[in-house]
């Protein structure tokens, strides 16, 4: 019957809108929370540091790996995008730019996104179902404060120091290509980057990933913390929490790229 | 004292706590048995405020918990100690960073002195020099009396206790049952212990109460229970499949 097909239709829109706007909700509170303990979250210092050590120097040679393909990349595209008619004089200020506005935050976060959001959402959902959290609540130790909290504020943290280091990593990596295989000398690489460096592109870069570390750190306490279920639930919520935070950084890339180049760094 | 009232609570879909009624005495200790799934766990997250009821009342010491704000409840829950069922022990943390999490985030004691303290729990719950152990590394029975250690840690005016003998040996078994009584008689602590062994139940309770379809459906002395008739009890104490309660 078609009537009971657009009821059925309209009864599952209704029922996933209402979960998605509920979803919303709850992500506000989380946020509340975070923003209430934060100051209580901070002092316990140790565990921020603890997780700021797992965030940046877990992920290290992941980020090195990813920011030296990305500058080779960005050298061949370039110089084949160049071809004749921009000067190849031009090669280091372009990988430079594109590297430190774009490429570098973005891929960092969506790189560690996924390792460090799964990981997060991983470990307190599987706290979550073994029903470590309720423990903590019943010490009467706040969960956020204790938990949600150290990561997040690692996240934000640990991402542009990150993102500096894949930054070079990816000249460096640009500059590699260059000079082996499309013939631009040392000088001319090094010249070129110095050219056009402009100290807002870097700050532009830094500030989306900042806000990049709070969508990855918040996600992934996010759906750690909604996990429901046993092992199954585990899962789903480490999948949700990545993929949930590699759309955001897209989205909010997007965003800050027009706020912050159109607006606040505008020349 | 612990009083509950008309405590009704839904879970997915089903009434686990239906109109609840239970006074819990200063320094006693109750049991409360019970078939599997009728909601024990449900109850004593009720009372520690993990779960909050959809109605009715629950005062601990004269303060009505429910509608308190988290930051009033962690008052109340200092005051409270938990075994979990399945014992929720840290499993990034040693045994002793386990025991000891509370007295350190609360500065209970200086720091010194955690390390004594955790020692002596740890004694108390027969795992003296367990300290250094990995969770990962714990059969199920020192699961548990990590989690029993961790519970006593604060010194706790109640202690909720979730099945803290299933799964032991009988003689470590009478070890718990041996600690729960006299953390009652030396410290005055108010017990509630989930079981489902009789044995031990007898030989902990001051009463014993009986949960079935979301209500205490009796409560008496051990002396009470063996000579009661209620059909629901003597099923449950004598272990049959044949009687009112329809085993699932
Ligand atoms: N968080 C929850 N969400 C949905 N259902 C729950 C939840 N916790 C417990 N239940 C349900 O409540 C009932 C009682 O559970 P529980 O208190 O664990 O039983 P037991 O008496 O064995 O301890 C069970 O049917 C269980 O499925
Ligand atoms: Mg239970």
């Amino acid at each position: 019957m078609p009537e009971d097909l657009a009821v059925r239709g309209y009864r599952y829109v209704r029922h996933r809108a209402g979960d998605w706007v509920a979803e919303v909700g709850r992500l506000t509170m989380l946020l509340g929370d975070v923003g209430r303990f934060l100051a209580p979250g901070l002092r316990s210092f140790g565990l921020v540091v603890d997780q700021m050590k797992a965030i940046g120097v877990g992920s290290l040679w992941l980020v090195v790996v990813v920011s030296l393909f990305t500058g080779g990349v960005a050298a061949v595209q370039a110089a084949y995008q160049f071809s004749s008619v921009v000067p190849l004089k031009y090669i280091g200020s372009v990988i430079l730019r594109s590297v430190i506005i774009e490429l570098g935050p973005v891929l960092t976060a969506l790189v560690v996104g996924g390792r460090v959001g799964a990981s997060i959402a991983a470990e307190l959902g599987t706290m979550k179902v073994t029903e470590q959290i309720d423990a903590l609540r019943a010490m009467a130790i706040n969960p956020v404060r204790y938990l949600v909290v150290p990561r997040v504020i690692a996240a934000i943290v640990m991402l542009p120091v990150v993102t500096v280091f894949a930054d070079a990593i990816a000249i460096f990596g640009g500059y590699v290509v260059s000079i082996t295989t499309i013939g631009v000398s040392t000088h001319t690489y090094v010249v070129g980057l110095k050219q056009f460096f402009y100290l807002k592109d870097l700050y532009s870069g830094l500030v989306k990933a900042v806000f990049f570390g709070g969508i990855i750190g918040t996600m992934g306490c996010f759906y750690g913390f909604v996990t429901e279920g046993g092992a199954e639930g585990v899962g789903l919520a480490t999948t949700r929490a990545v993929v949930s935070s590699c759309v955001l950084v897209l989205i909010s890339d997007y965003v800050l790229a027009n706020v912050l180049l159109r607006f606040i760094f505008a020349s | 004292m612990i009083r509950l009232r008309g405590v009704k609570k839904r879970l997915g879909g089903k009434r686990v706590l239906d109109g609840l009624d239970l006074d819990i005495e200063r320094g006693e200790t109750i049991v409360v048995l019970g078939p599997s799934g009728t909601g024990k766990s449900v109850l004593l997250k009720h009372i520690i405020g993990l779960m909050i009821p959809d109605e009715g009342s629950i005062e601990v010491d004269g303060v009505e918990i429910v509608g308190l704000g988290e930051k009033a409840l962690d008052e109340v829950r200092k005051n409270f100690g938990m075994l979990f069922q399945g014992a929720a022990l840290f499993d990034s943390m040693s045994v002793g960073e386990n025991v000891g999490l509370a007295l350190r985030e609360h500065r209970r004691l200086p720091v010194a002195q955690i390390p004594v303290r955790v020692a002596e729990c740890l004694a108390a719950v027969g795992l003296k020099g367990a300290e250094d152990l990995r969770t990962a590394s714990l059969s199920g029975g020192m699961r548990k009396r990590v989690g029993l250690a961790r519970a006593i840690a604060m010194n706790p005016d109640f202690i909720l206790y979730d099945e803290p003998t299933t799964g032991l040996d009988p003689i470590t078994a009478d070890v718990i049952d041996q600690l729960v009584r006299s953390l009652q008689e030396k410290m005055g602590v108010t017990s509630v212990v989930v079981t489902h062994d009789l044995h031990s139940a007898y030989k902990v309770g001051d009463r014993l109460a009986m949960l079935y379809g979301g209500r205490v459906v009796f409560i008496g002395t051990p002396d009470e229970v063996r000579a009661t008739r209620d059909p629901l009890v003597r099923q449950f104490i004598e272990g049959s499949s044949v009687g009112p309660i329809q085993p699932v």
